[in-house]
């Protein structure tokens, strides 16, 4: 039932979603495309619009999976699901376990989820790059236009960097690349 | 004003102009919940951050949650909970009821042709910064490493397993490694 998948799939995101928003996103990609929920365009595409609107991003988007799925109850119960984890948790822990986090087995599992998590968002990442430039495994071949969008970004981020002395902001970045897209793919 | 409908317009507005996820969300939680409204100190709001490093979950809910612990209970937690959502699900259902129809137009789907790349550098770029912040150790080193690698392999060959498995041989390989070590406290080599 389509329901249960949703609050299923996104309870289980939202229970090992460590490391903030991008640790989140690798989970969400996997449970998404497990259940053929969404196509991995759609899911980059509302990733940035996430990014670009108020909200946590994991909220954001499980709003819109579950939304695409069955409409409202869905994007109520995806939203429910990926939000009740972390809700129960830190009731837990403030309310009777105040020093279960410090507990050193806890802690050791922690010490081995958070460098795994940083692993699977730099695999993500560099397979999403990669990919947009020189296509899958299957299929290779150079995306020029990628190749030079990626070369205009990444080159802005550094640009901004050395000269503002503060990261460029995502949302400028998303917009930057928008404008970038238009351009090159209009030509 | 009632405390309940305080937690809960406080927390949306919060919702609902806090761009960027997480580490945007703790300023403006800090602004309102710590110095115009007092509700927590600054101490706990520091500790809640640590907790939220420790547990799964959008860290602004895990503010939201313990602010409206603090000040009004089990019904106060929800409330804030709930404050901090409604706004991004309003906003994202809107959305989602129109993206499609936006994207038949041919600009607006060259534009995405471009986010597409924003959005891989940006998960690129905060891995980087993960990476900077973590302990220069050997095994979360190792640990990182192998995660990567294999993950990878799970992306490039379509692998059909889970980024939660690999999550939980990592958290089982570095509590074998503790307990393996004679749990450092534990005097007397407890069953090595």
């Amino acid at each position: 039932m389509i329901y249960l998948d949703l609050f299923l799939g996104f309870l289980k995101v939202g229970c090992f979603a460590f490391g903030g928003a991008y640790g989140a996103i690798p989970l969400i990609r996997d449970v998404v495309l497990s259940y053929g929920w969404l196509s991995d365009e759609t899911l980059t595409y509302m990733i940035a619009v996430s990014e670009s609107t108020p909200g946590p991003i994991m909220v954001n988007l499980a709003t819109y999976v579950g939304s695409s799925q069955t409409g409202m109850l869905g994007a109520i119960v995806a939203t429910l699901a990926v939000v009740l984890p972390s809700f129960i948790i830190i009731l837990l822990v403030t309310a009777l376990l105040k020093t279960a986090l410090k507990n050193k087995y806890v802690q050791a599992v922690l010490r081995g989820l958070k460098p795994c998590v940083i692993g699977i968002v730099l695999a993500t990442g560099i397979y999403m790059v990669v990919s947009n430039c020189f296509g899958s495994v299957s299929a290779l071949s150079a995306n020029f236009q990628a190749i030079i969008i990626t070369a205009i970004l990444v080159a802005s981020m550094f640009g901004y960097k050395h000269f503002k002395k503060k990261k460029l902001s995502p949302v400028l970045l998303i917009v930057l690349s928008a404008v970038a897209g238009m351009v090159l793919y209009g030509i | 004003m009632n405390i309940l409908l305080d937690l809960f317009l406080t927390f949306a507005k919060i919702g609902l102009f806090t761009f960027g996820g997480g580490y945007a969300m703790i300023a403006m939680i800090e602004n309102n919940c710590v110095e115009r409204k007092q509700w927590i100190t600054h101490d706990e709001m520091m500790n809640v951050t640590v907790i939220a490093e420790s547990t799964p979950g959008p860290i602004a809910i895990n503010c939201a949650t313990f602010t409206g612990f603090k000040k009004a209970g089990f019904i106060g937690a929800l409330v804030a909970t709930l404050g901090i959502v409604v706004p991004s699900f309003v906003v994202i259902y809107l959305i989602s009821m129109f993206l499609d129809n936006f994207l038949e137009l041919t600009i607006i789907a060259n534009a995405f042709k471009g986010v597409k790349i924003a959005v891989g550098i940006l998960i690129l770029d905060a891995a980087i910064t993960m990476i900077k912040k973590m302990h220069k150790k050997k095994l979360p080193r190792a640990i990182m490493l192998c995660s990567c690698v294999v993950m990878l392999f799970i992306n490039i060959f379509t692998w059909n397993f889970s980024s939660i498995s690999l999550m939980l041989i990592a958290a089982a390989v570095s509590l074998t490694i503790f307990v393996l070590n004679g749990a450092p406290e534990q005097k007397g080599g407890a069953g090595k």
